[in-house]
């Protein structure tokens, strides 16, 4: 460990970081969403395969540091409180990067009676006055996933051939895709998108993927006109991932099945084992209404906004540092 | 056997791919939204010095390679191997032609150097940034001609030809960046 002790981005990353807060907090004020607290460290954590925790001990008890808020957050929908956000730290176990940061500033909120639409619309609005501050266009680019991915790839991501897939993945240059991805659907969908479609997304714009194959589902709910599609929405600046949302489950039956292939999953990837939230199975059984939520990672909404390369560049003290 | 996951992977990382030893140059995490996260590497193979770019699954592991860099010093070649010394243990390497490659046309008697060892055997030379070096043969050029700035070729000492002004002699000392292989300035003898 070096004696290193200056902050890692400069004074100007500082004020931007405090004035997004501000925009935030106070379009949120505006629009009568309530500002909540929940803990984070945590007794229960999320099943998602591909997401490592950071566990820690109190006496006797496993406890975990968030991963999102989101399933507290649940429990206070159910509990009636109606929309809500929240500005919080999460932390991910391995995620470090140009993009990531272990330790990183979620907003996360909920909207009561949202569908996905309505949750763009809000999505749209909260982000004006910070784009109108870093010269970006203000009116936001919606596409269907399947329409991008196949203007990018040529391929149907509603359909899986693998021979197919294993062809495109050649032709642009993705030798080692194949033995990579194998036979699974979801893993080829991650590869490409992340590869080949996600870079070429509009510049200068905020582009909001919507409909993902539901084979992609995670807390989304299933699309009621086409069944292989899920109400989820993915927000993108400059090519650059910033935000996930969906038109939420409400199922508590469904959650739980969804809970539970994960957790085998995650055995098969030989991931940390963990355990069903049962608090949360138990609010979604009490009866959720309808909803719709989303997370912001704002460290990286302030890298793109600022034009930064590297996340340490808006960061006081990323982890190398810490 | 030694291994580093993709969490720990950064730039200058030695690493073993397709059983040859290589540095990472570039890593790149992916994580598409909530799907399976990716590192997306550059890498450089130290023996041929060819880079490529792989992707592995987050969480993969990968053979560490040993590789070591070392401050030596170029004693000789002998006509089959070259000669380097550690200057502070005086214990001595010899690098064949391959390791040796293009860097020979650099290498001066005495001059430091960095030697690439893998499992403690020369697989790479890395000259000095700059080296100073005796032109051996040139064309005379015309005094005080200045005209068609291209300059004309000279051969150095250690075989290696460089551009240099036409008003260079013969038997002058020279300072020459390896990295571009370009004229910097007459060199002071």
């Amino acid at each position: 460990m070096n004696d290193n002790w200056q902050p890692s981005c400069n004074l100007e990353a500082l004020q931007q970081r405090a004035a997004m807060l501000h925009d935030i907090r106070a379009y949120f004020y505006a629009q009568n969403v309530l500002e909540v607290e929940t803990p984070i460290l945590c007794n229960a954590i999320g099943t998602d395969p591909y997401l490592d925790f950071f566990a820690t001990r109190m006496r006797g008890t496993q406890l975990y540091l968030q991963t999102s808020p989101e399933f507290s957050m649940k429990r206070l929908l159910a509990a009636d409180v109606g929309s809500i956000y929240q500005i919080t730290k999460a932390f991910r176990q391995g995620e470090s990067g140009r993009y990531h940061n272990p330790e990183f500033t979620l907003l996360e909120w909920y909207r009561v009676g949202f569908d996905l639409f309505d949750l763009m619309d809000d999505v749209e609005q909260l982000l004006i006055p910070l784009l109108k501050k870093s010269a970006f266009l203000l009116k936001a680019k919606r596409l269907k996933y399947a329409d991008v991915f196949e203007k990018y790839t040529g391929l149907n991501p509603l359909k899986f051939s693998e021979q197919d897939y294993r062809a495109v993945a050649e032709r642009l240059g993705f030798h080692d895709a194949g033995k990579l991805c194998g036979s699974e659907h979801s893993l080829w969908l991650d590869f490409l998108f992340s590869q080949c479609v996600q870079k070429q997304l509009a510049k200068n714009q905020v582009c909001m993927v919507y409909h993902y194959p539901a084979c992609l589902p995670s807390l989304a709910r299933r699309n009621v006109e086409n069944h292989l599609l899920v109400e989820r929405v993915e927000i993108f600046i400059d090519g650059v991932e910033i935000a996930n949302g969906y038109f939420e489950l409400t199922d508590a039956i469904e959650q739980e099945e969804r809970f539970e292939q994960e957790i085998l999953q995650r055995m098969d990837n030989n991931s940390a084992s963990v355990e069903k939230d049962h608090r949360l199975l138990a609010a979604l059984k009490s009866g959720l209404a309808d909803c719709s939520g989303i997370a912001i990672g704002l460290d990286r909404l302030l890298m793109v906004l600022a034009k930064k390369e590297n996340i340490n560049e808006v960061l006081a003290f990323p982890i190398r540092q810490a | 056997m030694a291994s580093f996951s993709t969490s720990e992977f950064k730039a200058g990382m030695k690493i073993i791919m397709d059983s040859d030893p290589c540095a990472i140059i570039e890593n790149e995490f992916v994580k598409p939204g909530k799907g399976q996260a990716f590192n997306r590497v550059k890498i450089r193979n130290l023996k041929n010095g060819r880079v490529i770019e792989r992707t592995f699954k987050s969480g993969e592991s990968v053979e560490a390679a040993d590789v070591i860099d070392l401050d030596m010093q170029y004693l000789y070649n002998d006509g089959e191997f070259f000669h380097f010394m550690d200057p502070e243990s005086f214990e001595q390497y010899q690098a064949d032609e391959s390791a040796v490659n293009e860097t020979k046309l650099w290498l001066k008697d005495q001059d430091m150097c960095i030697l690439t060892l893998w499992n403690d055997a020369p697989i790479s030379v890395t000259p000095p940034n700059f080296v100073e070096l005796t032109v051996t043969d040139t064309d005379p050029g015309l005094k005080g001609d200045t005209s068609g700035g291209g300059g004309k070729p000279a051969t150095m000492e250690t075989g290696a030809v460089v551009r240099v002004p036409l008003f260079v002699q013969i038997g002058e000392l020279l300072k020459i960046d390896t990295r571009t292989g370009e004229y910097v300035s007459r060199a002071k003898a």
